[in-house]
């Protein structure tokens, strides 16, 4: 099942869907401020759309952004279309100073969401989590 | 008609409602009238004050959320407008200034220059219901009362010179601005629960 399907079906999230990335980064911050709690969910694609908001909104004003970027164009991908992306994807991350981690365990991630989370908030800084493939159903 | 007027006339109304502005120009307008706690200035990340206004006005139904926009950053977002439709939220006035040019960051023409780009209609094509325009003071003011009275999601397209203050600088750090805006938005909050209970 998707897992915005599944969001989407669960009463205690509320799911906002946006056009593109960067409208995420604005979003997440304005629930910030309101005082609730976020995660964003996009491709690394889409976060290489969004780098302007994540550098001149969130990192120069202090807000922190729970990323979940599911990492596509790495190891095993067959599609070409994703290769340049995924392949500068961690580079990008380390320029731009975002603490990442990798998630490839489904019994593990939950974990490991909660931890990206706590640390966003303390650092008061962007952090990423990358999901990839191996978390995705076949 | 000149955005600093328009801002002036606002002004008074504002004080009970969250507002976010855009860079440049428009926030140092509104800060030369007077800071409050409850205006955050969007200095760069240009397109995103609507989105942080709809990430503030789906949280906070109780507030009202006032966007002060303008057309060069309304142009590097467009997408904001379908969002803001699908979302609808009943409690955001999304006011754009268009002034036709990118001024606070060298004045070059933007699309919207002598009618080209008509930001109103791409609002209601996006699926915006109240959209109005306003190209006079008389117009403006009655837009944005309409507005806020209004319980549901306004759109004003004001239509306004290309002019900005003579000095810019604000005493007020950026993630000071941030950190002061989510703790009095916290403190309304629970002011409104201590008035219920």
């Amino acid at each position: 099942m998707y897992l915005l399907q599944r969001l989407e079906d669960d009463p205690e999230v509320q799911l906002i869907e946006v056009a593109k990335e960067e409208e995420a980064i604005g979003i997440a911050a304005g629930a910030y401020f309101a005082g609730e709690r976020h995660l964003l969910l996009m491709q690394n694609h889409g976060f290489l759309a969004a780098i302007n908001g994540i550098v001149s909104l969130a990192q120069l004003y202090s807000v922190p952004l729970c990323m979940l970027i599911a990492l596509r164009g790495h190891w095993g991908e067959p599609y070409p279309w994703h290769t340049k992306g995924g392949i500068v994807t961690e580079e990008v991350l380390r320029a731009l100073k975002i603490p990442f981690e990798y998630a490839r365990d489904p019994a593990k991630v939950g974990q490991q969401i909660r931890e990206a989370y706590t640390f966003a908030q303390s650092s008061l800084s962007p952090v990423a989590l990358l999901l990839t493939r191996d978390l995705m159903e076949d | 008609m000149e955005r600093s007027k328009c801002l002036e006339a606002i002004y008074p109304e504002l004080h009970d409602k969250l507002v976010v502005t855009i860079m440049g120009a428009c926030a140092q307008e509104l800060y030369n009238l007077g800071h409050r706690e409850n205006f955050f200035y969007l200095q760069h990340a240009m397109g995103l004050a609507s989105s942080i206004g709809l990430g503030l006005a789906l949280h906070r139904p109780e507030e009202k959320v006032v966007v002060l926009d303008g057309d060069g950053s309304v142009l590097m977002n467009l997408g904001t407008l379908a969002t803001l439709a699908r979302y609808r939220p009943k409690n955001m006035v999304h006011i754009i200034f268009d002034n036709g040019s990118l001024l606070s960051t060298g004045g070059f023409a933007s699309h919207t220059t002598s009618g080209i780009t008509d930001l109103a209609a791409i609002a209601r094509g996006a699926g915006i219901e109240h959209v109005a325009t306003a190209t006079n003071p008389l117009q403006f003011g009655e837009a944005v009362l309409g507005a806020f009275e209004r319980d549901d999601l306004s759109v004003i397209v004001a239509q306004v010179r290309a002019v900005g203050p003579d000095k810019y600088g604000m005493d007020l750090h950026l993630p000071e601005n941030a950190f002061r805006f989510r703790r009095h938005i916290a403190q309304r909050k629970q002011l409104a629960v201590s008035h219920e209970q």
